[in-house]
């Protein structure tokens, strides 16, 4: 019966789509990345919000399938019996209040029926109490930052694919646009809360199997959580519109049991001391540079573009650009601290001092670009950011 | 509803598609002078404006006096200005809105309460949640883009009661109100002198309200530190104060003009649209000001 | 009165004429669609599958704001103040609408306005890029430059649309011809009498959203600033107090036309006039109350999204109201399938499909999962184009014949129309999937689980596409060379004013008013 009204409202609606969406409600989701077909159905995901909207968007569903099986039915009966041509005459009644209060009030308790799951988990949705452990994620244009509240640790998670893979210079690997730098660490079975804003726009926070999307508002907090039951990565989006690289700046969390996550979290914890003493250390201008080629590409490219030539009318060019050639102290302080109401974020924040360094020594020697004093060092970074 | 056989169907007209050309340059001017690149298209447009308007409305005047308009359009105007006086609510609804919004809503939130304990904790330390706002979420953070003023224009206090100005506009703008009121009653009296004087006396009042408005704004701007760029309760005083204040003086406009038409003895006890029309408007500005009044001022 | 059309470009430029100014906005309108179509080719080309080929992803952003910006200010709602144009008068008994001049004013404004924005797209920091919902601060601190000719722009545009919107408030309300009681009047008067009243509510508050950018752009206000105590999900607030109530602006008076056309060619009268009249009236009055229902991630409190969820879920009641007296009058008919026919049954279906998906979004929760996913896109275009689209395109055919007195060709049009539904849906449906499968909406490029479909929805947004192209043809051939048809009563089923007068319709429609009974 079921199948066979699907087949009704279905075959009426689009034909093409047929069997495709068959397959979707019969088939449980798709395994990761498995090719474009199998994937037609919201997934039910790993927490328990995520099953129960997943739930919900099913019952919904079905009951829209009736009422469009029953509406549908009566119109095409009317279509195929009443025609003209079958020599119909037409009949004359134009009212009845009767069947109007009724298909007034019915469609009413049906939308009442909707509401009281979806109240339910909402308010579950939005219980954010008795966290286990809080992870403050900020939007930049347009890449991730994941600070772990009550620890040192905190980086900056980007799109690992290359730019010669998006414009068709190099092959698209299976998780093409779905790979970041570094993914964003949770312990299965604990409440993890996520506070999430925005540095610059508003960016959006998704990871379809965490059920979480929230938005990374500048300015504010916004609570959410998810409590992950399955050990896995899964991998999200930003799905707000912030502007050019909207599409390139997605979300990888990977979801570990708890021994793990602390290994890792110890791990992080060291390599942050680690770094704190490589701030210290002189280095030659081949080290920067090769760095700095490094950063400069994954940081700023974007913007200013590969070589340097930026974008007329949007980014300036830094190939000869009058700051990337003068005074070491005006250079930092436009990547340290950016440029207020530009699109020129606060690198400062984002980025360690060798690799402030790094960028900034690349940027005074690349393209062409020649100065005076051409190395900066870590130790001269830190020395600004003490002075401001 | 219809009963008159001759409609009366204006000839094609040169004035619509000329004013829809200055408002174009309006816009382009509008966008370049913004931008600090050039006035000059403003500027043109608006004297277009100026000029085919004037020359419109003297039409209408023209056709009015010849008694071409039946009743009938002469209800079609009264209807279109009573729905652009409704869009014009509108318009003050969306800025009283966004003063409702940030003084119930935005402003504690960006102090901690409700569920934003968070936002500022994380982001706004040490910022405290008050209105008006006399520190701004960005210096309490050691930032200086907004600096809040020093002092604010809510009610100063019994004792500088008599100097407070608004309080002042206020018994001005609703007194005007009164007397064109008068004025609108005498017309219908065809007592030409009375409505002659007291629509004078209404005039009068608008251009002091603009006046007082001009040395608040003064005093705000050079005393209390109240700018534009003062924040969240500078931009939400200029912008309501202001779009007011430019009514106002549009009304004001209005009504001079049919001060001029009331002396050359244009109206009759019974058709006097374009009076009516401005004093319709005229009241409109003065509940926008009793909004004002209590939502900015008193309880500000 | 004079008794012809002036000659040569003054008939067009200094027009007065409801019929002048009703063609001027069509023509307007379908070329508008033309440009903003072209812009979804683009979109649509890029993401015929993975990678960047075409465009840059700054340029496509700017094509997708242009899309979505031209077909509804450019394209949708300058269709129906035409219809509104050329029928008001011819449906109500009146000689013109009631303030002609203005009438020509509206209309003249669009050209300026319109230019003004596509002109952008050459202007250094190209044109807007920030959606057509144009969230702060990505359209404020963040815009390119053009941001301010943007912005200029709305204001024109809303000017016109009050000002037309005034007019046609004024004319249903005084010059109904004597006898013609509200409650006599067609739909289509009554569903325009609404959406005008809708127009001049939240027009202004767009008007207040854009200026108030503009101040924080260029005047160091804090509106939609933290920083300055501000908050950028006040522009969300204030756009959407007007967006959501637009989105019905587009559709009512879609509704009036399909409830002329579908009693017309059912040969049966419309089912339940008055439910309908109620039914439009409480869609408009919950569209004010309903618009956070596209904020339910920006974080608001639990009491708000609760709420906002609630007041949404309860416009499909009237608006399932409309879609059963339509099946009811379809009910034991004698129908037959002419080109309008089938657009209108398309609509019925297509429309009701995209207001599953609307309770579907209604859903707080739910909508976790699906906002700003190509579900939604799949959802408003649904609604949109199957909605407003295709009951304009059903309006075309079905008053051409009485507008110039010649016939289209039914074969065409037949064709037209399964060439469109077919590739509309095999454009649309598709989104569904995508979207519920992880895909956002406005990604210049997205990652391989999604190639498949999204190929699939490009192949059918070309034959889409030139389908349009088919309609151009059909329409400019019927107008140049039809069939002449001269029986006042075009239609078997057609009832009404309009199908009293002449075909075609007299350059001046009722010198003198007629009788109602
Ligand atoms: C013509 C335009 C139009 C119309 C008519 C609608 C109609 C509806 N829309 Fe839609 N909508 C848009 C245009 C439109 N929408 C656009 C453009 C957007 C995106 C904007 C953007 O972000 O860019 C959008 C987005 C949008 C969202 C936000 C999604 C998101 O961003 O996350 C939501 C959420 O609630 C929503 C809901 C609805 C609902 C409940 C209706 C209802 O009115 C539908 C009612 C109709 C029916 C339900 C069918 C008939 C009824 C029956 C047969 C009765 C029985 C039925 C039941 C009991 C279920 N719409
Ligand atoms: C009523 C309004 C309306 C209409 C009619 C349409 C019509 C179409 N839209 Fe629409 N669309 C919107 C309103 C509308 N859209 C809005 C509001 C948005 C959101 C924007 C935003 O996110 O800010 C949007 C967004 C949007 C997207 C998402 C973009 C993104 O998120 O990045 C897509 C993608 O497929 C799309 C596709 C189409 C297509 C294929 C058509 C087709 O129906 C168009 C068919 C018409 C033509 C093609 C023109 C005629 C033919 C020619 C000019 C000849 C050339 C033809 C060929 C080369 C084949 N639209
Ligand atoms: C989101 C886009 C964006 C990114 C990413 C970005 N910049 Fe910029 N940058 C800008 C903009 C916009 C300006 C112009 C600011 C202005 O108006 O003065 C700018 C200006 C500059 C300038 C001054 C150039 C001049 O001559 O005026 C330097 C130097 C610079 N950026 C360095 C960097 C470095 C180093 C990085 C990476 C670590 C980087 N930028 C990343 C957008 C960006
Ligand atoms: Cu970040 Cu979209
Ligand atoms: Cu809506």
């Amino acid at each position: 019966m079921v199948s066979r009204a699907k087949r009704l409202v279905r075959g009426g609606i689009c034909a093409l789509a047929l069997a495709p969406l068959m397959h979707a409600l019969a088939a449980a989701p798709a395994a990761e990345n498995s090719g474009g077909w199998g994937l037609l159905n919201m997934p039910e995901g790993v927490t328990s919000v995520s099953r129960e909207i997943h739930d919900i968007h099913m019952v919904v569903f079905w009951i829209c399938v009736w009422i469009g099986v029953l509406v549908f039915g009566v119109m095409f009966y009317s279509m195929f019996a009443h025609r003209k041509s079958r020599g119909h005459k037409p009949a004359t009644f134009h009212e009845s209040t009767t069947v109007e209060l009724v298909w007034t009030i019915i469609p009413a308790l049906i939308l009442i029926v909707m509401a009281f799951p979806a109240t339910r988990t909402l308010k579950e949705l939005y219980d954010t109490s008795e966290a286990d452990l809080d992870i403050k994620v900020t939007g930049y244009q347009w890449k991730w930052r994941y600070d772990y509240l009550g620890t040192d640790v905190g980086y900056m998670s980007e799109l690992a694919t290359t730019q010669a893979s998006v414009y068709g210079q190099a092959p698209k690997t299976q998780f093409y646009l779905e790979e970041v730098t570094e993914p964003v660490v949770i312990p299965v079975g604990k409440k993890v809360r996520f506070l999430i804003t925005g540095a610059d726009v508003i960016h959006s926070w998704w990871v379809p199997e965490l059920g979480v999307k929230r938005d990374a508002i500048p300015g504010f907090v916004n609570e959410t959580w998810a409590l992950a039951k399955e050990p896995g990565i899964y991998r999200g989006r930003c799905a707000e519109l912030c502007g050019k690289d909207h599409a390139f700046m997605p979300i990888v969390v990977n979801a570990v049991p708890e021994e793990e996550f602390n290994t890792w979290l110890a791990a992080k914890q060291a390599d942050a001391a680690a770094l704190r003493e490589l701030t210290e250390k002189t280095f030659t201008l081949e080290e920067l540079m090769a760095k700095g080629d490094e950063v400069y590409g994954r940081s700023c490219a974007s913007c200013h573009g590969a070589s340097g030539e930026g974008i007329p009318g949007a980014f300036p060019a830094l190939k000869g650009s009058a700051i990337a050639q003068g005074p070491v102290a005006d250079h930092l302080d436009i990547v340290v601290n950016g440029k207020p109401g530009t699109a020129m974020q606060a690198f400062g924040a984002q980025l360690s001092e060798v690799d402030l360094a790094a960028v900034i020594t690349y940027e005074r020697n690349a393209w062409g670009n020649k100065t005076e004093d051409n190395i900066v060092q870590p130790a001269d970074v830190f020395q600004f950011k003490q002075e401001r | 509803m219809a009963s008159e056989s001759n409609y009366y169907v204006p000839e094609s007209s040169w004035f619509p598609v000329v004013t829809a050309t200055a408002m174009g340059l309006l816009a382009v001017g509008g966008g370049l002078a913004v931008q600090g690149r050039t006035g000059l298209p403003l500027l043109v447009g608006l004297a277009l404006l100026a000029v085919v308007l004037f020359c419109w409305f003297s039409t209408v005047i023209d056709e009015n006096m010849k008694g071409l308009p039946g009743a009938q359009l002469k209800r079609s105007y009264v209807i279109g200005m009573g729905w652009f006086i409704f869009s014009e609510v509108m318009f003050f609804a969306a800025f009283f809105g966004a003063l409702f919004y940030v003084r119930v809503l935005a402003v504690p939130w960006l102090g901690g309460e409700g569920d934003k304990a968070m936002t500022n904790e994380l982001l706004w330390q040490g910022f405290e949640a008050q209105w008006p706002v006399m520190q701004t979420p960005d210096q309490v953070v050691g930032g200086s883009k907004f600096v809040a003023p020093h002092e604010n224009m809510g009610f100063p206090g019994w004792d500088r009661f008599l100097g407070w100005l608004p309080l002042w506009n206020t018994v001005i703008l609703l007194t005007s109100s009164w007397t064109v009121h008068i004025a609108h009653h005498a017309l219908k009296h065809a007592n030409r002198a009375r409505f002659n004087l007291f629509l004078g006396i209404t005039v009068a009042l608008g251009l002091t309200f603009i006046g007082v408005q001009y040395v608040e704004y003064h005093e705000a701007y050079v005393e209390m530190g109240l700018t534009l760029q003062s924040g969240i309760y500078g931009t939400t005083f200029f912008m309501l104060t202001g779009f007011h204040g430019f009514h106002v003086c549009m009304g004001t406009f209005m009504l001079a003009i049919q001060l001029i038409r009331g002396l050359k003895g244009h109206f009759k006890p019974d058709d006097q649209f374009g009076f009516e029309a401005s004093s319709w408007y005229w009241h409109f500005v003065d509940v926008v000001w009793v909004g004002l009044f209590i939502f900015v001022y008193v309880l500000g | 009165m004079a008794h012809g059309p002036a000659k040569g470009i003054r008939r067009w430029l200094f027009a007065t004429n409801h019929k002048d100014i009703g063609t001027m906005y069509l023509w307007f309108s379908f070329t508008m669609f033309l440009l903003g179509g072209f812009f979804a080719m683009v979109v649509r080309a890029e993401l015929f599958e993975p990678g960047m080929q075409i465009v840059r992803p700054e340029f496509f952003n700017q094509m997708t704001t242009m899309h979505g910006l031209i077909m509804v200010f450019g394209a949708i709602m300058p269709v129906f103040v035409g219809l509104a144009n050329w029928m008001i008068p011819m449906m109500i008994g009146a000689p013109d609408m009631a303030l002609p001049r203005m009438n020509n004013l509206s209309f003249w404004i669009l050209p300026f306005g319109f230019t003004l924005l596509a002109s952008t797209l050459f202007m250094e920091g190209g044109a807007p890029n920030f959606g057509w919902t144009f969230y702060a601060p990505l359209s404020t601190t963040y815009a390119p430059p053009t941001v301010n000719f943007f912005i200029f722009g709305i204001h024109i545009i809303g000017a016109s649309s009050i000002m037309g919107s005034i007019n046609i408030i004024a004319t249903i309300l005084n010059l109904r011809a004597p006898g013609m009681t509200l409650m006599k009047m067609p739909l289509f008067a009554w569903t325009w009498l609404i959406t005008a009243f809708l127009l001049i509510a939240v027009m202004p508050v767009l008007a207040g959203a854009v200026t108030m950018m503009l101040m924080d752009i260029n005047f160091g206000t804090s509106f939609f600033d933290a920083a300055g105590g501000g908050d950028p999900v006040l522009f969300q607030h204030i756009f959407w107090f007007f967006g959501h109530p637009e989105v019905y602006i587009i559709i009512i008076p879609a509704f009036g036309v399909i409830s002329a056309i579908i009693p017309t060619f059912s040969r049966k009268p419309l089912f339940g006039y008055s439910s309908m009249v109620y039914a439009t009236a409480a869609i408009a009055f919950l569209s004010f109350i309903v618009w956070a229902h596209h904020m339910f991630t920006v974080g608001m409190p639990i009491a708000g999204e609760l709420y906002f969820m609630y007041a949404t879920l309860l416009i499909a009641v009237p608006t399932g109201v409309k879609v059963f007296n339509w099946v009811s009058t379809m009910f034991r008919g004698a129908i037959t399938f002419e080109t309008p026919m089938l657009f209108a049954i398309a609509f019925v279906v297509l429309f009701t499909l995209g207001g599953f998906t609307g309770v579907m979004l209604a859903i707080a929760p739910a909508d976790i999962q699906y906002h700003d996913s190509y579900f939604v896109v799949a959802h408003f275009h649904y609604v949109m184009v199957a909605g407003a689209l295709f009951s304009s395109t059903a309006a075309v055919y079905y008053w051409l014949p009485k507008w110039c007195g010649r016939m289209y060709n039914e074969t065409m049009g037949k064709v037209h129309f399964w060439v469109s539904f077919i590739g509309f849906n095999i454009t649309f449906f598709p989104q569904h999937f995508l979207g519920l499968a992880g895909m956002p909406r406005r990604y210049a490029d997205y990652s391989l689980q999604f190639a498949d479909w999204n190929m699939v929805s490009s192949i059918g947004a070309f034959i889409y596409g030139a389908s349009q192209l088919l309609f151009l043809y059909n329409v400019i051939a019927t107008i140049v060379a039809g069939r002449k048809v001269s029986d006042p009563k075009i239609w078997e089923g057609a009832e009404g004013l309009e199908w009293t007068l002449p075909t075609p319709a007299p350059y001046h429609t009722f010198s003198t008013p007629p009788a109602v009974k």
